[in-house]
């Protein structure tokens, strides 16, 4: 691998009791590149993804981010490092307007957050609004927006902590097809500034955006590859495709 | 802005009403704005950052004893006092904050409750120094000196006026707060903490900050309240000063500016009025609290604000 890694996972593992839900799982995510995750209900990307962004502690292994160790590293200063995760459901402020939602996010940018200054956030919130096209329900209550409007919320939460590494788990679930193509043509855009790191149900979005895809079963990796490879590996194809 | 100027007029409004209410009420007037600056820390937690708290007499109390203490053993003066008092609730709440920090939802009210008793029974227990029950009737506050001039505490215009200051300070910093990006965080904090901390905030941090603020504020309304009135006991650390400012928080409107203020003073003279006529007066209150939680779920405030001016911070 040429390309400098920005994540670097080491044989990480998370056991529940007897259940191993990842184990021994090493990864390497370049800059700049989308990596796909996929796998069956169960397989363990969520934990997996949970551990690099500290919602989960690994029962052991090792995470390096930018080169530095970040095994330990609580969740909110993983935030600060770059590392920004979207829930698998849309969690965001329902009872505040869509602008407040996003100054959240915009006003962790700033260097002292009691001391940030209402202009610059505001015209952050309003950039990151705009990019996801919601630009028109700032006033709204987040609470009242479509499900599909939710979800890019949610991700203009996301583009306003102007990630590194952005993970993105199952971000189309519940979205209609009108919706997917657009939100597909929003991570690509997305990914000219980031990393993502996509977990997908659906395979054609995948297929779509990845350049690489990792495959999980049973809390391991079974195999990874260009979307090439993987459809083509016969493994997978008995694993996850059921052919 | 209107927010602001709102706010200043209920101030100016206040300063005006010294010059027309009768005497008895001039005293009423003061007692309820030193008690609302209580219900304006309380709802700090309780309103803006979504913690409820059956403990807040502990920091009343510890403004109300650092105070008088400090006059009846130290002799202390009035100025020097009031330092003591609200250095005594800084203090309590940086330290109760510490186990406070740890808990949220009900495990938090519990345990404010706890701390509350402890610091109570405290009271009873060391009645050699705070007098317990009995308390301490201050006799000697008489003067300050400041600009060359005396000024007595007893003297009710003074007494008004200081109420006045002290509690239009706290109004305006509370409205500072939640208008300011750490206001918005704890009300991310109050809406859905989980997700706060994944857009990269500490938020035990911002909750020991808002506990601090709380308490540090109903230790200067204890403080002052001692100062003013002259009296501090142990009745001031029970169970009884925890609970009026969270019923002064919920009737006035949690989560808005101007509802402790208008939740205190209706709830004082709801008790005076219904006291005057009947010994059961607390059914009167009762009563009246079922028909607002029935009928005014959010408070008066919180009613005004989502039926006629949604802006009302």
């Amino acid at each position: 691998m040429a390309a400098i890694s920005l994540l670097k996972v080491r044989d990480l593992s998370r056991h529940y009791g007897g259940l191993a839900a990842v184990s021994n799982v090493s990864l390497d995510v370049a800059k700049g590149e989308v990596r796909a995750i996929i796998g069956p209900n169960g397989a363990g990307k969520t934990t997996l993804v949970g551990m690099i962004c500290g919602r989960t502690t690994p029962s052991s292994g090792r995470i390096e981010f930018k080169g530095q160790d970040i095994t330990g590293a609580k969740s909110w200063n993983r935030v600060l490092l770059g590392i920004v995760y979207t829930f698998q459901v849309a969690s965001i402020y329902r009872n505040l307007t869509c602008y407040e939602n996003v100054a959240l996010a915009a006003q962790r940018r700033e260097i002292n957050v009691v001391m940030a200054q209402e202009k610059v956030v505001s015209a952050a919130v309003l950039k990151a609004l705009g990019r996801v096209g919601l630009l028109s329900d700032c006033h709204r209550l987040a609470g009242v927006l479509s499900h599909g409007h939710q979800r890019l919320l949610e991700l203009a939460m996301a583009l306003a902590l102007e990630p590194e590494l952005l993970v993105l788990d199952e971000p189309t679930q519940g979205l209609a097809p009108s919706e997917i193509a657009a939100f597909c043509d929003l991570v690509r855009e997305v990914a000219q500034t980031a990393t993502v790191l996509l977990i997908e149900h659906n395979l054609q979005v995948v297929l779509e955006l990845a350049g690489r895809i990792t495959v999980m079963d049973q809390g391991t990796v079974l195999a990874e590859g260009s979307p090439e490879d993987i459809e083509r590996h016969p493994a997978v194809r008995r694993a996850y495709l059921g052919q | 802005m209107r927010s602001f100027a709102l706010h200043a007029g209920i101030v100016l409004a206040l300063f005006a009403l010294q010059f027309v209410l009768p005497a008895y009420h001039h005293v009423n007037a003061a007692r309820i704005m030193v008690y609302a600056m209580l219900a304006i820390g309380y709802n700090i937690l309780l309103g803006y950052t979504g913690l409820m708290s059956l403990g807040h007499a502990m920091f009343f109390a510890a403004g109300a004893y650092g105070a008088g203490l400090a006059v009846h053993w130290l002799d202390f003066g009035p100025i020097a006092a009031f330092a003591t008092g609200s250095g005594s609730g800084l203090a309590l709440s940086l330290l109760a904050g510490l186990f406070l920090v740890r808990t949220t939802g009900v495990a938090f009210l519990i345990v404010t409750l706890m701390l509350s008793q402890a610091f109570f029974l405290s009271i009873l227990y060391f009645n050699g120094i705070t007098l317990g029950e009995q308390g301490i009737v201050l006799s000697n506050t008489a003067a300050v000196e400041a600009f060359g001039l005396r000024f007595h505490l007893s003297d009710p215009a003074l007494k008004y006026n200081l109420a006045l200051l002290a509690f239009a300070l706290s109004l305006f910093v509370s409205l500072w707060l939640v208008r300011s990006p750490l206001g918005r965080v704890l009300i991310a904090i109050r809406e859905n903490e989980p997700r706060t901390r994944m857009l990269g905030y500490n938020t035990f941090a911002y909750r020991y900050l808002a506990i601090t603020m709380s308490g540090t504020i109903a230790g200067l309304s204890g403080a002052l309240y001692c100062l003013l009135f002259s009296y501090v006991g142990a009745s001031f650390a029970s169970l009884q000063y925890s609970t009026l400012p969270l019923l002064w928080a919920l009737l006035g409107g949690a989560g808005t500016i101007v509802g402790p203020l208008i939740g205190t003073g209706l709830m004082f003279y709801l008790i005076d009025i219904s006291s005057g006529v009947t010994s059961s007066y607390l059914l009167v209150v009762g009563a009246a609290l079922l028909v607002l939680t029935l009928w005014f779920p959010k408070g008066i405030a919180g009613a005004v604000r989502s039926r006629w001016l949604p802006w009302l911070p």
